[in-house]
């Protein structure tokens, strides 16, 4: 964090190009940050340097361009190892997201050592990135999924999820930060728990990443799967750290080029890990911009983001509460500025976000690839605004305006 | 082609400017429509769109295209409601033949809601014209 520039969101928002146009003849409020980020100009300009002036396959050629996309991609993972507070940067695998790599544990590490009875714990506010691949696992091998509510505000217990550790209990799947409620999980006394127990943990950083400062080494995770886009960085960007006992017990999923040493007729000999679960060209240029967005992001500071954003959440939870005709879904204290809402009546959520588009505002409608907490929530969609790092005051004035015509339009 | 009915609709749009007026017509619209009873709203009127659900009951009287087509329809979100009012308005009292040749978009396009029916919007109405279309098409073969 640089204490000595103070955090100028003018400033910031003049970096992403995008927040400068209008949509629907009013300035853009783009609070759909939960679903993908806005990209600044730094990422925009790392993406078009890589093909315009530094592009070729990496991990192949000795000619100059290749040993330099090389050198530009691996860098990356540094950066990210750096920005997860992991000193060890072979225990990040580099992907297209956190489906990817959530997908990658199911089929690498879960389903070779599932015996039919096996658990896994999760929460009901996981999205579906972190149940289906699971559901695979209830299909095809009998695993068993146990689910742990939230209470009334949307916080989640920790001793109950601890408490739905069992005998069975193979791996405890949990996001850091719900993507519909705003929830931060306590994340670190699960994970010491878990670990007492035996019980592998996986952690959705899709939301958490975002919005808040991360010490992984700290954390005491298993896994832990990121996603580029929603870091303000490129589409089919990401990454999962893995902590290098269970990296040693993962099969590969994919295989091809680059993950292996040697191939003959009769035998393959892997590559070391990381590379050895990374087959293929991979999203080269992609994972340059996503560099190229944590440089960014490090740069303002996490803390600093955090505290923005905070000071958003609490103007936002100021205001919508003003309305008394609004249902905020989740309310724990410490919350991220994700805050999803419906309005009294036969408004559907579709019909407000229609409204508040044509005042130029982006939210999402629907269930938030989120079914079982739509279904805890006794909801079949919510409208959800979730704010970024360049995010306003203003902005939020200009949602609490919209809702209130919406409450005139639909009443 | 148009109806009477949707003639005025159209006439009454061509009085408001903004979009607001627009969507507090096509709102109030929806209202003055009858909703449909629970046990019309079933998965065989159900019309797949994505979060907002619709639903549509078609009403054919007489045989081959110059049957006459009506539907009744409802949806659980608002400005959806008043959509299908609006296509109500569009297609109900026409031929079943005449429904064929009946160019919805364009139809929206001079009530300034034609966006409603771009392929990515989800909010089923395209669906819905393609069911009608698909109704009719039956009836008249």
């Amino acid at each position: 964090m640089r204490d000595d520039v103070p955090y100028d969101v003018a400033r910031i928002r003049a970096d992403f190009p995008i927040l400068a146009r209008e949509v629907n003849g009013k300035p853009l409020v783009y609070l759909d940050n939960g679903a993908s980020a806005q990209k600044p100009q730094a990422v925009i300009d790392a993406v078009t340097r890589a093909y315009a002036e530094e592009y070729s396959n990496v991990h192949r050629g000795l000619h100059y361009l290749s040993n330099l996309a090389t050198e530009n991609y691996e860098a990356v993972r540094g950066k990210i190892a750096h920005f997860l507070g992991v000193a060890d940067e072979r225990a990040i695998v580099m992907n297209s997201g956190t489906t990817e790599g959530i997908n990658f544990v199911a089929y690498g590490w879960a389903m070779p050592r599932f015996e039919p009875g096996d658990e896994i714990v999760l929460s009901v506010m996981e999205h579906h990135a972190n149940i289906v691949p699971w559901h695979f696992l209830r299909e095809r091998q009998g695993a068993v999924l146990r689910w742990v509510d939230v209470d009334a505000t949307g916080a989640l217990d920790p001793q109950r999820v601890i408490d739905a550790i069992g005998p069975r209990t193979k791996l405890v799947a949990l996001t850091h930060l719900s993507n519909v409620l705003g929830t931060r999980v306590d994340i670190k006394t699960i994970a010491a728990a878990a670990r007492e127990k035996g019980v592998a943990i996986l952690v959705d950083g899709s939301q958490a990443a975002v919005h808040m400062p991360l010490d992984l080494d700290d954390l005491g995770v298993d896994f832990y799967a990121i996603t580029g886009h929603k870091l303000y960085g490129p589409s089919g960007s990401g990454a999962i750290y893995i902590r290098p006992e269970r990296m040693a017990e993962m099969r590969p999923l994919m295989g091809g080029g680059d993950m292996i040493r040697e191939v003959t007729k009769d035998a393959v000999i892997y590559n070391d890990p990381p590379m050895k679960f990374e087959a293929g060209t991979p999203g080269i240029v992609q994972q340059i911009g996503l560099g190229a967005a944590l440089d960014y992001l490090m740069e303002l500071g996490m803390e600093a983001i955090e505290a923005h954003e905070n000071g958003l959440r609490d103007y936002a939870r100021e205001r919508l509460d003003g309305l008394n005709w609004l249902q905020v879904q989740g309310r724990a204290p410490d919350k991220a500025a994700i805050f999803s809402f419906t309005l009294d009546g036969a408004a559907h959520a579709h019909d407000i976000s229609t409204v508040l588009d044509k005042r130029g505002i982006a939210v999402r409608a629907g269930h938030h690839c989120a079914g079982p907490l739509m279904e805890h929530l006794g909801v079949s969609a919510t409208c959800r605004a979730s704010f970024g790092l360049y995010n306003t005051e203003a902005e939020i004035d200009a949602l609490v305006d919209a809702l209130e015509l919406c409450h005139e339009l639909f009443a | 082609m148009a109806t009477e009915a949707f003639e005025e609709i159209a006439e009454t749009f061509e009085f408001l400017d903004d979009w607001e007026d627009r969507y507090r017509h096509v709102i109030d619209l929806g209202k003055a429509m009858d909703p449909l009873g629970e046990t019309l709203r079933v998965p065989a009127t159900k019309v797949d769109g994505c979060a907002s659900q619709v639903w549509i009951v078609p009403e054919i009287d007489g045989a081959g295209g110059a049957a006459v087509f009506r539907f009744r329809g409802d949806s659980d979100a608002m400005i959806v409601r008043g959509l299908i009012a609006i296509l109500a308005a569009l297609y109900n009292g026409l031929t079943i033949a005449q429904v064929a040749r009946v160019d919805a978009e364009a139809e929206l396009r001079r009530l300034g809601l034609h966006d409603h029916l771009s392929s990515q919007r989800s909010n089923g109405l395209r669906a819905m014209v393609e069911r009608i279309r698909q109704i009719a098409g039956k009836a008249a073969a």
